[in-house]
């Protein structure tokens, strides 16, 4: 129910009511945009804007470097386990 | 698809495994039960399901699935109350595809559509609007269903249609509110919790703050998160962690759409259309105060419980053989139920919960043998 999908805004429809076209996974898309604009990000600079659609309205602007961030520590934590791995065979080795 | 394939990356998910295997006993400390989390929303189930992530996590945690399904909750009159309006004489009855099979006391929708009802499925609220402009004699009703993800959605829908003065258009509101339903669950001297996942959507609407209460009055740890199974593990992972560490905050795994603040624009929109309802019963759940949300006055021509003049909406109760309010409540397993899987199937569901892919019902029929076996052994 709660279902929202990342798609990117590539164009604007409708500047008064504030449409824009929405490739979601290759599906285009008339998305609302009213939520993700303000005073500081007007609807003219949105196109490239990843955004989370959810019902036809786009809920909220994909935060491109905290998504970066998320994925810098998931690989980090990567990197600590193949050092724990590393520690234990030495361990066992010696 | 970006933004989807990196957060399902297998490598990643072993080694977030194995630091959470690493963390749990630490995390359970001393008690003499696995660590009780509660995934609150039934996006969150559907995930755990599909991709297995109970029977990769250790004994030292149990995931209990919580009441995060709109329409798990929805009471079987209020599906009563739908089909009332969608037999109305000119009446185009529209509704997320998730509330068409819901049964009610006497039938779904689906079967009312069956029956002759003009009820239609549709994608968006503003369809449902689009509906209305192509007929103007008809009136056109769309059921406005769903936690907070959905609100600014038909809020903006309903001002949109104020503005172009459409007289033909009205919501049927059933929208309910997720920090009252978690405080609900907190207070249920039934259910020992000891952290919970909270829903990425719904926050990205609402923002951080609304939880502060369930860290400062119950000193339950609980981490926003996403939908991708890294999400998952990567929020159970900072809640063992919190756990481990003494720690009990809230904190937010889906900074890349759950901005701390909530949605502005989304939040004025609520506002304007939207206040809590005193009382409103919910399955599984009973009567909550302030969960339950209506229409303000102000919009009342756009409100459909006083355009078609609803009677309050006498509480049903689900028949005795049926388990889901307590299955809902997270004090049942769906299998202990006596319907489950013989009278009540995907094909022929008695309970919401077999009916939605977020009920915890549906989700045990289709993904849930290994886990019910780890349970049973």
């Amino acid at each position: 129910m709660c279902l929202g999908i990342p798609g990117q805004i590539t164009e604007l429809v409708d500047l008064e009511f504030l449409v824009a076209k929405v490739d979601i996974g290759g599906v285009k898309r008339d998305v609302i945009i009213t939520c993700v604009v303000d005073d500081e990000h007007p609807a003219e600079s949105c196109v490239g804007d990843w955004v989370l659609v959810h019902a036809g309205f786009a809920m909220s602007r994909l935060d491109e470097e905290e998504a970066a961030r998320t994925l810098a520590l998931l690989a980090e934590l990567g990197d600590m386990q193949a050092e724990i791995d590393l520690m234990r065979q030495v361990e066992t080795s010696t | 698809m970006k933004y989807m394939d990196e957060f399902r990356d297998p490598a990643t998910a072993k080694k977030l495994v194995e630091e959470i295997k690493r963390l749990a006993p630490i995390a359970r400390g001393q008690r003499d039960m696995p660590l009780q989390i509660m995934e609150f929303c039934g996006g969150h189930t559907h995930t755990l399901f599909k991709y297995g992530i109970e029977s990769m996590l250790p004994a030292d945690i149990e995931m209990v699935h919580g009441p995060g399904c709109p329409v798990c909750v929805l009471p079987m009159a209020r599906v009563d109350d739908c089909v009332v309006i969608a037999e109305q004489p000119g009446v185009i009855f529209t509704t997320f595809g998730d509330a068409m099979r819901v049964p009610g006391t006497c039938k779904s929708l689906l079967q009312a559509k069956a029956d002759g009802c003009d009820v239609r499925m549709v994608y968006s609220p503003m369809d449902a609007l689009a509906i209305a402009r192509k007929n103007p004699d008809r009136d056109v009703v769309f059921f406005a269903l769903g936690f907070e993800t959905t609100m600014p959605s038909t809020a903006l829908t309903l001002l949109q249609a104020h503005r172009e003065g459409l007289k033909n258009f009205s919501l049927f509101c059933n929208h309910i509110t997720t920090p009252a339903t978690m405080r609900a669950i907190l207070t249920d001297p039934d259910l020992r919790l000891d952290g919970f996942l909270a829903p990425g959507h719904v926050s990205m609407v609402i923002g951080a703050h609304p939880y502060d209460f369930v860290t400062r009055d119950y000193r339950k740890p609980l981490v926003i998160t996403g939908f991708e199974p890294l999400d998952i593990l990567q929020a159970l992972w900072m809640l063992v962690k919190q756990f481990a560490e003494g720690r009990c905050e809230v904190e937010n795994q889906y900074a890349r759409i759950v901005p701390e603040a909530g949605n502005v624009e989304g939040l004025k929109a609520i506002a304007e259309v939207y206040e809590t309802r005193e009382h409103s019963e919910f399955r599984g759940l009973g009567n909550i105060g302030d969960a339950g949300i209506q229409i303000r006055e102000t919009y009342a021509a756009y409100d459909a419980e006083r355009k078609f003049k609803l009677q309050a909406a006498a509480s049903t109760h689900d028949p005795e053989h049926l388990k889901c309010a307590d299955v809902l409540r997270g004090v049942m397993k769906p299998w202990e139920c006596p319907a489950f899987a013989k009278t009540c199937n995907p094909q022929n569901p008695l309970g919401a919960l077999m009916v939605s892919p977020e009920g915890s019902c549906a989700a045990y029929y289709a993904y849930g043998k290994l886990a019910k076996r780890k349970e049973n052994t």
